[in-house]
This record gives C-alpha cells, sequence and structure tokens, in this order.
C-alpha cells in the first residue's frame, strides 16, 4: 500500500466529513425555511441575510453549553451513545460514490473512500448500527421518556430493517453485485434504465423504510415532541445532543445519496451533467424529507409496526418472489 | 376568503359555512377494516396533504410580523402607558391640578403636587404615576375634566428601572412635537376598532 493511497484516502474522508458536517448544519437551516414557508411564516430571519448564519449561532451555542451529565445516568454508555450516532452515519459514507470520477492535473480522483464489493450491504448495515445510539443513549438516561423511546427505537429497528432488506433483495438480484458502483452502472444507458421503472414496488418500499431508518416525521416515533418529549435526546445538551443532531440529519443525505443511485441511476455515465443530476436527485429525496413533516401526521408505533410486519413485508416478500419468476424466465 | 354571513340567519344549515363532519362508524370485522385500510392506502389522501402545503409555499402568503421592526394596530380603546397632553394652540399643560385622578385612582398610584404660581394660576409642580402599581383601569382619564391625562399607545414597558415611566417630563407631550402637530388625542372610551365591522363573525351555535 503506497503513500500516495494513503493520503488520497484521508483527504477523501476530511473533505466528506467537513462537507457533510457543514450540510448537516445547512439541512436544519433548510428544513426551518422549508416548513415555514409550507406554514405561512418566515423561519429565521435575524441572524445574517435571510437568516443563513443562524447555523453558524447554532453551532456556537452547542459548542458553548454547558456539558451535563445527569446524576443517576449510566457514565460511559451515556457519554459514548451521541458519538455512536454520528460516527456511525459518517462511517457509512465510506461505499457510497458521491461523484463520477474525474480527473485533476493528470490524476483520477474516485470520489468514494473504499470501493468495496460488498457497498449496499456495508452501508445499511453501518446505518443500522446506529440505531444502538437512541438505543443506549435513552437506557443509560435515567428518564422514563428516554426509556419508551429506546424500546421503540428497538420496536422500529427489528421492523424497518427487514423492509430495507427485502426491498433492496430484487434489485440485486438483477444487478447481481452489492458494490454501489456497479449498481450504479447498471443503469448507465440513460433514464430508461434506471431501476424505478423495472422495481417500483421495491423503490416504493425502500422509500418507505428511509422514513423509518432516519426517523423521520410519518415515523418519527422515537422523538415524538408531543409524546415524549425529546425521547433519547431529553437529558441530553450541548455537543452531545448535537452530534444526535448531525448524525440525523447526515443519514438523511446519505440514504437520499443510496435511494438516488440504486433506483434513479445515480450518476448516470459519469460525465457532469449526471453529476449535476444526482445532486438534484439527492436534494429532492432531501426535500421529500422535510415536505412531509410539514404534510403528514405522526403514527403510533404499533401502527408502524403493523404497517411493516402485516402489510410492507408480504408486498416485498412478493416482489422478490416474482422478481425471481421472471428472470428465470 | 371572505365569507359574508347572513346574520338573520343563525341555524346551522346547508346554506351557511359551518357544517356537520360526516363521521364514518368504526370498522369492527376484520374485513371490514381490511377494507377501511385498503380505501385509505389507495385513495391518495396523504397527497392531498402533500399538496397542500406546497401550494401555500408557492403562494408565498407569509402570515409573519416581524414584531420589533413591524407592528399590529392597536385598538384606539387601548389603555396603556398615560400621557399628558397640551393645549393645542397656547402649548400650556392641559393639566390644572384639580387632583380628580389623584383622588379616583383605586390602586392609589397617582401623586401631584401643586402651587400657585406668579400669574396666579395652579401649577402642577409634580406628577407621577406609579406603573408597577397601576392597573391601566382608566379611571384617571375618565374622570379628567380637561382631558389631560389619556392612555397612550406604548405598550412595551422593558425597562431596567420602573420610574423610567413615572417622571411627568416623559409624559407630557415635547413642545417640539407639539408644533409638529403630532400630539393625538384620545379617541375616546367607546371608540370602534379600525377593521372591526369584517372580523365580526356568526357564532356557529343555534340559538
Amino acid at each position: 500500500m503506497d503513500v500516495a493511497f494513503i493520503i488520497e484516502t484521508i483527504a477523501k474522508i476530511v473533505v466528506i466529513l467537513l462537507i457533510f458536517s457543514a450540510l448537516a448544519g445547512l439541512g436544519t437551516y433548510f428544513e426551518r425555511k422549508v416548513l415555514a414557508f409550507m406554514q405561512r411564516r418566515l423561519g429565521p430571519m435575524h441572524v445574517g441575510p435571510f437568516g443563513l448564519l443562524q447555523v453558524a449561532a447554532d453551532g456556537i451555542k452547542l459548542f458553548t453549553k454547558e456539558d451535563i451529565i445527569p446524576q443517576n445516568v449510566v457514565k460511559p454508555i451515556f457519554k459514548i451513545a451521541p458519538v455512536i450516532t454520528a460516527a456511525t452515519a459518517f462511517m457509512a459514507a465510506a461505499a457510497i460514490p458521491f461523484w463520477p470520477q474525474f480527473t485533476v492535473m493528470g490524476y483520477t480522483v474516485h470520489p468514494i473512500v473504499a470501493d468495496i464489493n460488498v457497498g449496499i450491504l456495508y452501508v445499511l448495515g453501518v446505518m443500522a448500527i446506529g440505531l444502538y445510539g437512541p438505543l443506549l443513549g435513552g437506557m443509560a438516561s435515567a428518564n422514563k421518556w428516554s426509556l419508551i423511546s429506546a424500546a421503540r427505537s428497538a420496536a422500529i429497528f427489528i421492523s424497518y430493517e427487514v423492509i430495507t432488506g427485502l426491498s433492496l433483495l430484487a434489485p440485486l438480484m438483477m444487478v447481481g453485485s452489492l458494490s454501489l458502483v456497479d449498481i450504479n452502472n447498471y443503469q448507465v444507458g440513460g433514464i430508461t434504465h434506471w431501476i424505478v421503472w423495472s422495481q417500483p414496488v421495491a423503490f416504493v418500499l425502500f422509500w418507505i423504510a428511509a422514513f423509518a431508518e432516519t426517523g423521520r416525521t410519518p415515523f418519527h416515533l422515537v422523538a415524538n415532541d408531543h409524546e415524549i418529549i425529546d425521547g433519547f435526546g431529553t437529558e441530553y445538551s450541548g455537543m452531545r445532543w448535537g452530534l444526535f443532531f448531525i448524525g440525523e440529519y447526515a443519514n438523511m443525505f446519505f440514504i437520499s445519496f443510496v435511494i438516488a443511485i440504486v433506483f434513479l441511476g445515480g450518476f448516470g455515465d459519469g460525465t457532469f451533467a449526471g453529476a449535476f443530476q444526482l445532486i438534484l436527485k439527492v436534494a429532492f429525496f432531501f426535500f421529500f424529507f422535510l415536505w412531509t413533516r410539514a404534510a403528514w401526521p405522526d403514527v403510533r408505533p404499533d401502527q408502524l409496526m403493523w404497517l411493516c410486519w402485516k402489510v410492507l413485508m408480504p408486498i416485498a416478500v412478493l416482489n422478490v418472489v416474482v422478481t425471481g419468476i421472471v428472470m428465470m424466465f | 376568503m371572505h365569507h359574508e354571513e347572513v346574520f338573520t340567519d343563525r341555524n346551522v344549515s346547508e346554506h351557511s359555512a359551518y357544517y356537520y363532519v360526516d363521521i364514518e362508524t368504526y370498522p369492527t370485522t376484520g374485513w371490514d377494516k381490511f377494507k377501511q385500510a385498503l380505501k385509505r392506502a389507495v385513495r391518495g389522501e396523504l397527497f392531498v396533504g402533500l399538496w397542500v402545503v406546497m401550494r401555500e409555499m408557492i403562494k408565498f402568503d407569509i402570515h409573519t410580523v416581524q414584531y420589533p421592526k413591524e407592528k399590529l394596530p392597536i385598538g384606539p380603546r387601548y389603555r396603556a402607558v398615560h400621557k399628558l397632553l397640551r393645549l393645542w394652540e397656547s402649548g400650556y399643560e392641559r393639566c390644572i391640578g384639580c387632583g380628580l385622578c389623584e383622588k379616583i385612582c383605586i390602586s392609589d398610584c397617582i401623586r401631584m403636587d401643586t402651587r400657585i404660581d406668579e400669574n396666579s394660576r395652579k401649577e402642577v409642580t409634580e406628577y407621577s404615576i406609579n406603573l408597577g402599581r397601576c392597573i391601566f383601569c382608566g379611571y384617571c382619564a375618565e374622570v379628567c375634566p380637561e382631558l389631560a391625562i389619556v392612555h397612550g399607545g406604548r405598550y412595551e414597558n422593558g425597562s431596567e428601572q420602573r420610574a423610567h415611566f413615572v417622571i411627568k417630563d416623559d409624559m407630557l407631550t415635547p413642545l417640539d412635537l407639539l408644533k409638529a402637530g403630532e400630539q393625538s388625542e384620545y379617541p375616546g372610551f367607546g371608540a370602534i376598532i379600525p377593521g372591526s365591522d369584517a372580523s365580526v363573525k356568526k357564532t356557529p351555535l343555534a340559538y
């Protein structure tokens, strides 16, 4: 392993960390603005032009706030839980190709940290570990709301993870590879080759599961303000709470990338236009997360489990079986 | 959307804007529950919700009042921090020092001192209102025979010290503002709030 490869990998990691930490902050700004406009409000207006510097103000606030560790919490677990959420969110980004490869000054850059051959499996696996953040944080908090939240996150976790895996199985059967680059190259022929046309059911199922995975509004049961305060985040303060937040928003971006790459052609043939289209697709999916938050009510935990186990899982299994039969003949 | 109400017809009917919500009975059997779930799933109600919020975003009909920069008009009957007015022509203080406001004040927060000046006029030397105690009942303004003490529209009472509001010089109209014609008369206790006709709405109860 030569030095150039190590330096390049470290540079990529730093760039991805910086970009997506900043995007997570900007994501909160866009969320506030979009929600405000949809509710006939203005949103943040006072810090900077159009409230753009609100993100910086929030960052300063979170960094300088006192880091309170309540008395009866299980200290090591309480401290490590936010790190799990944020770290796994960024670890999942290692196998996502964010951009087609390009050449700068005669040097070809692959904007993917590790093009491993089990890419999508790795991404989903590491994202799934991210749920240990809410689970452990909620259980260690010595707070009843947090405990309810931890129980819910465990229940949701086993529900949606089945849907995620089964719905992705059908497209993966068609592609025959787990690498996200291979999945992207399978759809290189343009819009008619997108997997969403041959696997619309899997697309919708995975999209629904993505909402449960990131804990966004129709399935925002883990930290539902009007029921269990902030759930697992109730006892957290300062940057520890901020890490949960960054993890959640980074997860939203990464799952948007995964949906766009697996079902909507990704960056296509690797030209600049294709790369720009990928950004647009990701932006749409991110916007949809905010859109549903303004429009849809939350479901109860039992409704979510009913939906996952009794409705979505049979459909996903049927989809896999039908895909297999079609591929056989 | 402005809706014109017929005020003579106060019963809920198909002609009024109010109507009873049609609530279906809850399904009891498994088959009925399945049908309900299927109907709700394919009816696309979720997309109606998405469209409604998207429509509001596109219309961009923002209702926010950016408070310190812009303020909503308050009603003329509003009783906020007091003002002492001057006579329009001469610029003298209207207050004749009769002491009626001091007498009628039910929370005992007005205090005044007077003396006979060299022109044999009664002059008010001290006039203070303890706003920490004032309940803004409006009796002082109502009893004043000269329309000298009235209620102003200044409702922002944040200050470092309560004493900042009780000084006579702060309540009295400054002479330069009077000459500029910016002293406003109190429209009186029966004055109508601007635009109050439009905000009157029929009660939905049938009686």
